[in-house]
């Protein structure tokens, strides 16, 4: 899932400055997880800015703000609360703030900062284990990612500052390798660690990306 | 033409280095004194690249300096702030410039220095800049295309030999030198045992072992050394042995020496580093000839 968090309330604000009328848009998804624009969220935003003196016009929760053709149905839907916002806020991911700026021409706002693609740990904990570099090379690492999972993106074993198994950038963190190393021991093919290993091939990540599957 | 610091290591002589950081600004005055008071104790002297991700004078042109200067620098290079393109244009023109020993580093994280917010690049790590270096010594870039003119740098690479556990490490050290390293810096070493039981585990590779001889002044710097950087760690005996010293900066320069003196039966040079303080320099060198 990608995870996000909200903006300070502060910066929200600021940012609705100049706008009275707000339409407040959530995300069912992600942002309803990790507790950033799920219908509490949302239900707590009107809250606070109707004490901030503003007035809210309507709010909706979207399945998948991601989803763009959903995204303009839902809004669609709503469409009298929509036009009569200065601002729509949105609190969902980066992707779903822009598929509702791709259906509106009003202003706007983000009401969120995405941060990564991640696995959740427990509730209310995440964890980034993969960072979409688009060239997987989990098959050779023990299913353990260093690309994402070492602070460094090392692909060749551990840097210098990795001491007693933890790692330079975060001592609480164990490092990518010694965990690559460990796993790839117990199940008895450290021999993968001799392999020459291909450069990062950064040609993947090149954006704006897309993906079409044939028909 | 090989360096100095190559013509000595493949004659199995006993090698000296130390290390001078490019200045934070642009004057050399600094630079060129402090290069010039070690280089007559030293075979080389490393010219590290925003150490500690500390924006400074760029090493390649603080390394060219010193040429100018008739002294032999080894590069550090690291991969923290140059893409591949970056790294092997510097390359061309360290050797344009007559740098001829290069250390090749992946590089602190970006978070510990001056400037937290910047891009950390990492393109390339220590391996790949090694194999990137074989390859243009070869006569072509990394990608198989030919250059004009072939590089011929003498090129190593970092190790840690009291890191721990140790044997993660290993893999990483036989890919660099299959990669052509022809010595290894190593990382401060205070136990002449592990040191020795270092050289034994890389012995086979052939490549040649520099141990890193830390000169410590007191307790406190060890302290902040122990907290503050990265990949350095000072065992808390020797702490101990300088918070009880009536003179810790003699008993640091002491622990230094005879360091350097022990690695002289072990391995095949030391890599002093005087965190800035070059006035020790000589009698640590003096201890291992
Ligand atoms: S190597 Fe890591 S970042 Fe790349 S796709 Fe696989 S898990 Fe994701
Ligand atoms: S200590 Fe390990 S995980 Fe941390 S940056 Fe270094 S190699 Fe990566």
């Amino acid at each position: 899932m990608i995870v996000s968090t909200q903006k300070p309330f502060e910066q929200i604000l600021s940012a609705l400055e100049g706008g009275e009328r707000i339409f407040i848009i959530g995300c069912a998804k992600c942002a309803s997880v990790c507790k950033a624009g799920g219908e509490e969220e949302v239900f707590r935003m009107q809250d606070a800015l109707a004490a901030a003196g503003k007035e809210v016009t309507g709010t909706i929760v979207i399945d998948e703000t991601c989803h763009m053709l959903r995204t303009a149905r839902d809004l669609r839907s709503r469409k009298e609360q929509v036009d009569e916002a200065d601002f729509l806020l949105v609190l969902s991911c980066g992707a779903g703030i822009q598929s509702v700026a791709e259906h509106s021409d009003k202003k706007v706002i983000a009401g969120t900062d995405s941060k990564f693609l991640g696995n959740i740990k427990r509730f209310g904990q995440f964890e980034q284990r993969c960072s979409l570099c688009g060239d997987c090379r989990l098959n050779d690492t023990a299913g353990i990612c260093p690309v994402t999972v070492c602070a460094k993106g090392l692909v060749n074993g551990p840097c210098g500052g990795m001491e007693d198994g933890r790692c330079e950038v975060d001592a609480e963190q164990t490092c990518a390798w010694v965990a690559i190393y460990e796993r790839l021991d117990r199940q008895g093919r450290l021999e993968a660690l001799d392999k020459t290993t291909a450069l990062r091939d950064f040609s993947h990540k090149r954006h704006p990306n897309n993906l079409r599957l044939d028909k | 033409m090989l360096s100095s610091l190559a013509r000595k290591i493949s004659q199995s002589n006993f090698v000296i280095t130390a290390e001078v950081a490019p200045p934070k600004g642009s004057g050399i005055d600094g630079l060129l004194k402090a290069a010039a008071f070690v280089a007559p104790h030293v075979d080389a002297v490393n010219v590290t690249d925003n150490q500690g991700a500390t924006m400074r004078m760029s090493a390649l042109a603080a390394a060219a300096v010193l040429v100018r200067e008739g002294i032999e620098p080894v590069l550090q290079l690291t991969c923290r702030d140059r893409n591949r393109l970056a790294l092997q244009s510097d390359l061309l023109g360290a050797a344009a410039l007559g740098i001829r020993n290069v250390l090749a580093l992946t590089g602190d994280a970006i978070g510990c220095g001056d400037h937290r917010q910047g891009k950390a690049v990492f393109d390339l790590d220590s391996v790949s800049l090694l194999r990137t270096i074989k390859a243009m010594n070869s006569g072509h870039d990394l990608n198989g295309t030919p250059l004009e003119a072939a590089t011929a740098f003498y090129y190593g690479a970092a190790a840690a030999p009291e890191v721990e556990p140790f044997a993660v490490t290993l893999p990483k050290l036989a890919q660099k030198a299959e990669a052509g390293a022809g010595f290894f810096q190593t990382q401060a070493v205070f136990s002449p045992e592990k040191l020795a039981a270092f050289c034994e585990a890389v012995s086979p590779s052939g490549v040649t072992v520099i141990a890193g001889i830390l000169v410590l002044r007191s307790a406190k710097m060890a302290e902040f050394i122990n907290r503050n950087i990265p990949g350095l760690r000072v065992p808390e005996t020797i702490v101990e042995r300088l918070r009880s010293a009536d003179d810790p900066a003699a008993e640091g320069i002491s622990i230094a020496a005879d360091m350097a003196a022990r690695a002289r039966s072990i391995c095949g040079g030391i890599h002093i580093m005087s965190m800035g303080r070059d006035h020790v320099v000589p009698e640590i060198a003096l201890a291992a000839s």
